[in-house]
């Protein structure tokens, strides 16, 4: 995806994450990078898939991704258990870039506290806050 | 001062030019920012500079106070062997092409390394059976301490088992580390010359053991790798790779990583370095490997080309993260290395092996067969066997000097239980005559220094 | 005539026919034995490796195309920063082959031994001196081993004196060997800040210091080729909460003769043979690092350690070969070493040449090393000034600069739209390797030159016009640079495709 954007459906962490919560199952949320993150990190190379059961703390990185020359670690937006990764990653990790918002997705969560959702940005917000 | 050195450029004119161009008036206002009080104040006490003659005169004085293997019939390995390395080795790695540049940063001026690199990763892993290597590390006892490091990194356990037959020098490189690293190591005995694992629980993280071992023993290599995955532990195995040529492959009997030294593969002694080591592993552990790798790709014409890749391991991006401090291969030794075994090939490694088993036994028999002197054990070998000494191991080592015979490697400081034990290495350049000398300057030593012996000690 | 482009690209293995062979093995001249006597089979492998069949002349001719390939020292400018690119006399090659060198056992008995312990003991006489501490180990391989051996030579001083300490400091414009060899040593790395000087942050140093940090690992210069104008209080404030102080030697090019890390106050320092003293670099090794260390360090030191006996010699020992009685040996006797860190004495070829470099030069020759390195980078950096280039490519710290200077490209990647990386590859059609980029990280698009003593002005001139006339280019049509390089044998490769899917071996 050549152009930046910003789903307005999406939950941001300000450290470039996404969520998307689908309304009929509130308990669970996925997870991805935005397309600023993908776009810092340059064409990526690999995913390091958490094993399912992994428990993602809220603010702390639970995994890494990997582009030519760098690493970067990966902030859970929200807490919960993985109970999906994509394992199309490990094929064609560009995905990431290509479509990060799709195809690009990294895990699914069993949120373990919903209400952490409020403090997360909405699409305008994060736009903001890249100063853009 | 410019102009001392015969290796710049700068003339008296030029330093005036350049200063003015910089816009001091000498040089020693460059190094103002050196506190007056850090300053030497004096010249270095390395006396005055000579030229190329001279220097040249006084190494070789001091070269010609070491007696070399060309100097004395050599039957020393214990980890670094006196093979023969072609001409073609030497003519190649000489090149300015080869010698001079640095680690390969730029692929698109650097495929001539980043090929060999490749080529050689190809032969490594053909000789191992496994199908990842990295472009060579310092040499084999620290790649013993590194193997371990990566099976700190795969599993997180807090113990390594390592075999007595696995190098002195490895053992005590890898509890060097391990102490750092708040890594116990415990080592596994040896039985009749072959290793005896203890029973092995879930704390041990990895099992390591040598093939040939130090004591020139073969191993059963499979049945120790599966004793260590019984409890989850990984097994690496220090091969030497020339012994690969006819021994089961790391590979075929489960090993997790194969390292070991290079030296053997178209490196010269130098007294112990520089050399090469390998590492090879499996797919599982291809993100844990320490060091460069290079890897194949196009360029944007399609043409093919190569890189180094999964740089995210190293120190230069991950930092105190990476897989490894390592930094740099052994880029040229690995090439000699790579060069020697295609100079082999195919069949001729096999042939050189076979010849240095035949030879090796025939030695074995020989000195088997002398009076004072007895096998340390009957386990196959492939180019090192040990023997039990009936006199004073050192004495019958300087008894034999004398006679020009250089018999091997005394066992006493490395192994107090073998304080009479004598490491013998059979290499392609020990021909028949040259073993019929060794036996008979070792029964002229022995029977010599046996009755020293007996009449000291009577 | 030449070879095809695709013959060029073919691996050794593609080359290989059944039945072609280079080796000839030597007759058998002992009594055969069936194999399977010496060695059942269950122990032998199956199949044989795999290794090419080739004739000698293919493989001559496969490595010497491969060799043309490279861009090597010896043809061309290569100042690529931190690495000291200097000159590698050809008189090292020679005395390191010599049968005494080059063909001497590892394992040999010291007494029969003499001259290469002897060399190896004059060589750390000299690093001592070179250093400012008088104790030398030449064992580790490389810089980054020599690092590691300093970090568990601060961690076993520490231990002797019963304290458990558990970070490392290092500035943030530390080369990555310095923190990942922290976390090898078994210690946790914090980083430093870098005030706007380009010198360490001795505010941010003083709140890091705690009783709880075992060492700071500097470089000085630094990586950014600045001198340390505030190395005494650094050393005192480090000191002060008891750590050690640890000199990081990548360039120590600058100060030979000048200055001394042990003068400054550091108690451990590596040097790296391979860049300072000439060892030509291989592609990528073999190098090698031995550290220095002050009194207090030196029991720690790896063993087994090249020593000089005095007085009377044994019976089969005579003089050193400067008549002196005594003898030269190797000491294991060191309770309370860390232990060795590899096999054998350590990289022994490359002492040799080490040592052949020093003697060359000499007390005066080495200062005049580190002098003309200072002039050629400082020269070179008021010449790109001169020339206009200074606008779109800054210094990062306007200051005198040691032996190399750190440019950032930020503004001609605003200007001309193109980075760094497009002025590294474009240097490539020009006939020079580039300076190091992207290294320190608190530059923006660093450009990283150090070009050695061993350069003439014109090289330094030639070069500085070169960057020049590529900025103009870039002015005019900045896709030339973004495409460059257009004329080496490859052109940009694709780095991520092959970190995607790693080919690292031949498929056979």
């Amino acid at each position: 995806m050549e152009q930046a954007g910003y789903p307005d459906d999406l939950l941001y962490h300000p450290d470039h994450d996404w969520a998307r919560i689908d309304p009929a199952n509130p308990d669970e949320a996925t997870f991805g990078i935005t397309w600023y993150a993908q776009d810092a990190l340059g064409e990526v190379v690999f995913f390091d898939p958490p094993k399912l059961g992994t428990r993602v703390t809220k603010d702390e990185p639970y995994t890494e991704i990997e582009s030519v020359k760098a690493v970067s670690d990966v902030i859970g937006p929200l807490s919960g258990e993985v109970v999906a990764v994509n394992d199309a990653l490990a094929d064609s990790p560009e995905a990431i870039n290509e479509d990060p918002y799709g195809a690009g997705w990294l895990v699914r969560v069993r949120l373990s506290d919903p209400s952490e959702r409020e403090s997360l940005l909405d699409a305008a917000a994060y736009r903001a806050s890249l100063g853009s | 001062m410019c102009g001392v050195s015969r290796y710049t450029s700068v003339t008296e004119a030029d330093r005036l030019a350049m200063l003015e161009q910089i816009g001091v008036g000498a040089i020693e206002e460059l190094f103002s920012d050196i506190p007056p009080g850090l300053r030497l104040g004096r010249p270095l006490a390395l006396g005055e500079g000579r030229s190329e003659q001279e220097v040249y005169d006084e190494l070789r004085a001091l070269a010609d106070r070491n007696v070399s293997v060309e100097d004395e019939i050599c039957f020393v390995g214990a980890g670094m062997y006196d093979h023969y390395v072609p001409a073609l080795v030497d003519a190649i790695t000489s090149r300015s092409e080869f010698l001079t540049p640095y680690t390969p940063y730029q692929p698109e001026v650097s495929q001539g390394t980043l090929q060999a690199m490749f080529e050689y990763q190809t032969a490594i892993c053909e000789l191992t059976g496994l199908p990842v290597s990295n472009a060579s590390v310092y040499e084999g006892p620290s790649a013993v301490a590194a193997a371990g490091w990566v099976s700190r990194l795969a599993n997180g356990r807090r113990r390594l088992v390592v075999s007595r037959g696995v190098h002195p020098h490895a053992r005590e490189a890898l509890g060097t580390l391990a102490h750092a690293w708040g890594v116990d190591v415990t080592e596994a005995p040896l039985r009749d010359a072959v290793t005896e694992l203890p029973p092995l629980d879930e704390e041990v993280g990895a099992v390591i053991v040598a093939q040939p071992n130090f004591l020139g023993a073969v191993e059963d290599l499979e049945a120790i790798a599966a004793a260590a995955h019984q409890v989850g532990a990984l097994c690496i195995a220090s091969c030497d790779p020339l012994a690969l040529a006819l021994l089961r492959s790391p590979g075929e009997c489960g090993v997790d990583i194969a390292v070991g030294e290079g030296q053997m593969l178209g490196n010269r002694l130098d007294f112990g370095g520089p050399s090469f080591g390998f590492l090879a592993t499996t797919e599982a552990l291809i993100r844990r490997v320490p060091g460069r790798i290079a890897g194949e790709t196009r360029d944007v014409d399609g043409r093919r080309g190569f890189v180094l890749t999964l740089q995210t391991r190293e120190q230069h991006i991950r930092r105190e993260r990476a897989t490894s401090n390592i930094c740099t291969a052994q880029a040229l030794n690995a090439l000699a290395g790579v060069i020697y075994l295609t100079w082999l090939g195919r069949e001729g490694i096999v042939e050189l092996c076979e010849l240095m088993l035949q030879r090796t036994a025939y030695a074995r028999r020989r000195l088997a067969a002398l009076p004072g002197v007895s096998l340390l054990h009957e386990q196959p070998v492939v180019r090192e066997f040990a023997v039990a000494l009936d006199a004073p191991v050192r004495e019958v080592i300087d008894r034999c000097a004398e006679l020009g015979v250089n018999p091997g490697y005394p066992l006493g400081r490395d192994y107090p239980e073998h304080c009479d034990g004598l490491l013998v290495a059979i290499t392609e350049r020990r021909t028949r005559s040259d073993i019929d000398r060794l036996a008979d300057a070792l029964a002229t030593a022995v029977a010599a220094a046996g009755a020293r012996h007996a009449v000291g000690a009577g | 005539m030449s070879a095809t482009a695709a013959d060029d690209q073919l691996t050794i293995f593609e080359r290989s026919r059944a039945g072609r062979r280079a080796f000839v093995a030597p007759a058998s001249d002992v009594p055969e034995r069936p194999l399977d006597e010496l060695l059942p089979a269950r122990l032998r492998r199956a199949a044989p490796a795999r290794l090419p069949e080739v004739s000698e002349p293919e493989i001559v001719r496969h490595y010497n195309r491969l060799s043309r390939r490279n861009f090597d020292l010896d043809t061309g400018f290569y100042p690529l920063g931190s690495c000291t690119m200097k000159h590698n006399p050809r008189l090292h090659e020679r005395v390191a082959a010599l049968d005494g060198n080059a063909r001497l056992h590892p394992l040999q008995d010291p007494r029969r031994a003499q001259g290469a312990l002897e060399l190896m003991w004059r060589l750390q006489e000299a690093l001592g001196e070179i250093a400012g501490l008088p104790h030398v180990s030449l064992q580790p391989s490389a810089g980054s081993h020599g690092e590691l051996a300093g970090v568990l030579l601060t961690r076993a001083y520490h231990e002797d004196r019963g304290e458990r300490r558990t970070k490392v400091l290092a500035p943030d414009t530390a080369h990555g060997t310095n923190p990942a060899t922290v976390t090898m040593g078994g210690y946790e790395v914090v980083h430093v800040g870098t005030d706007a000087d380009g010198n360490v942050d001795l505010e941010d140093l003083r709140a890091k210091a705690t009783e709880d940090v075992a060492c700071l690992m500097l470089t000085n210069p630094s990586t950014l080729g600045l001198f340390e104008r505030g190395i005494q209080q650094i050393a005192e404030i480090v000191h002060g909460v008891g750590a050690t102080l640890y000199y990081d030697g990548a360039n120590l090019n600058a100060i030979m003769g000048i200055c001394r890390p042990g003068d400054m106050g550091f108690d451990i320092v590596h040097f790296n043979l391979h860049k300072t003293f000439a060892q030509p670099h291989g592609g990528g090794g073999p190098g090698a690092g031995p550290v220095a260390v002050a009194d207090h360090i030196e029991p720690f030191l790896p063993r087994p350690q090249v020593v000089r006996r005095e007085g009377a010699p044994d019976d089969t020992i005579g003089t050193g070969s400067d008549g002196r009685l005594g003898h030269f040996d190797l000491d294991y006797d060191r309770p309370r070493s860390i232990g060795r860190l590899r096999g054998f004495q350590g990289n022994y070829g490359v002492f040799v040449r080490a040592y052949a470099y020093i003697r060359s030069l000499g007390a005066a020759g080495l200062r005049d090393v580190s002098e003309t390195a200072v002039l050629n980078a400082n020269y070179l950096l008021a010449r790109l000034r001169a020339i206009g280039v200074a606008e779109r490519l800054p210094v990062a710290y306007d200051r005198v600069c040691m032996h190399e200077f750190v440019l950032s490209g930020a503004p001609m990647k605003r200007d001309l739209e193109i980075r760094t990386l497009d002025l590294a590859k474009r240097l490539l059609d020009h006939g020079v390797h580039p300076p190091t980029v992207y290294f320190p990280l608190v530059v923006d698009e660093a450009l990283m030159i150090e070009p050695t003593e061993t350069e003439t002005r014109e090289t330094l001139d030639r070069f500085a016009d070169t960057i020049a006339e590529i900025l103009r280019e870039a002015a005019q049509d900045p896709e030339i640079a973004r495409t460059a390089p257009h004329t080496t044998p490859v052109r940009r490769l694709d780095e991520a495709g092959a970190a995607r899917h790693p080919v690292i071996r031949q498929a056979l």
